[in-house]
């Protein structure tokens, strides 16, 4: 009898969801390897998110990871990124971190009026967007150089799911 | 790269049939177009119906196309999921491109507006 109640207990039956709590996921900054990370990433959050909420995390992710592969490490052959997603009753807390060079100041212009930081489009920029989306979309956004590392951080609200399956 | 080109009604419709348009494909991508742009046709139209996601990369990649076929020829869009509409209109760069909500929209303004 012990045993039956220890495979039916709730501590048991929740191992499954707490897995999906966490990402954590260490790759080479090469943008095949960013594609793969990507895909995994959503594959594990996806049945919490909306579709829109799935596109917008995509987005900040390609974003960061790209930046890291193309600046942070640059002509640099070797490094690698690690990604870790924790989700919590609000959303989605996600962190990346590097051992490039650090991340100029300007990027992260976050108290500056989108007037300022958005690229112009009459001047049909090429560039320049990536920054921009990431301060658009992403919230609590932070960053801090640690030793030879950098640490980006930010969150991602996501609605309840009650409030999904109502809508 | 699965991208092809057909002439429909005196337009050049490029069909994107990549799932992403992101930086692992953007140079490619702006190569790709280069070459199909040697075709006729005034205006240039890229179907993008089974494009799920778009980064600034990609983003970057339209916008260079577009610079490379002014100021004779127009680049237009077509058929843009949510995702993808989404950069366009957070970047404003939805009030410089011309976008359509489907291919036969598109053909129809040109039609209409001719």
């Amino acid at each position: 009898m012990p045993e039956r109640s220890f495979f039916s207990s709730p501590a048991r039956m929740a191992k499954s969801s707490g897995e999906a709590r966490i990402f954590h996921h260490s790759f080479p900054a090469t943008p095949i390897a960013v594609r793969d990370a990507l895909r995994a990433a959503l594959a594990r959050f996806v049945r919490v998110m909306s579709e829109e909420e799935a596109g917008t995390l995509e987005l900040i992710l390609a974003e960061i990871l790209n930046n890291v592969v193309e600046h942070s490490y640059g002509e640099a052959e070797e490094g690698s990124i690690t990604l870790s997603i924790v989700r919590d009753a609000q959303g989605l807390s996600c962190s990346v971190s590097d051992d490039g060079i650090a991340l100029p100041m300007a990027c992260l212009n976050t108290g500056e009026p989108e007037s300022l930081t958005r690229p112009d489009p009459a001047a049909l920029p090429e560039g320049g967007f990536g920054w921009f989306l990431i301060r658009d979309l992403a919230t609590e956004l932070g960053y801090r150089r640690e030793g030879e590392r950098n640490l980006l951080a930010f969150r991602l609200p996501l609605a309840p799911l009650e409030d999904r399956k109502a809508g | 790269m699965n991208l092809s080109a057909e002439h429909r009604e005196g337009v050049l419709v490029v069909h994107l049939a990549e799932p992403r348009l992101d930086a692992a494909i953007a140079i490619r991508f702006k190569e790709r177009m280069r070459e199909i742009a040697d075709q006729p046709g005034t205006r240039v139209l890229i179907e993008m119906s089974k494009v799920e996601f778009l980064d600034s990369s990609g983003l970057g990649a339209v916008v260079a196309v577009m610079k490379s076929l002014a100021p004779d020829r127009q680049l237009e869009l077509c058929a843009l999921t949510p995702n993808v509409e989404k950069v366009f209109r957070l970047t404003r760069m939805d009030s410089v491109l011309s976008l359509h909500p489907d291919l036969e929209t598109a053909l129809g303004k040109g039609r209409k507006y001719a």
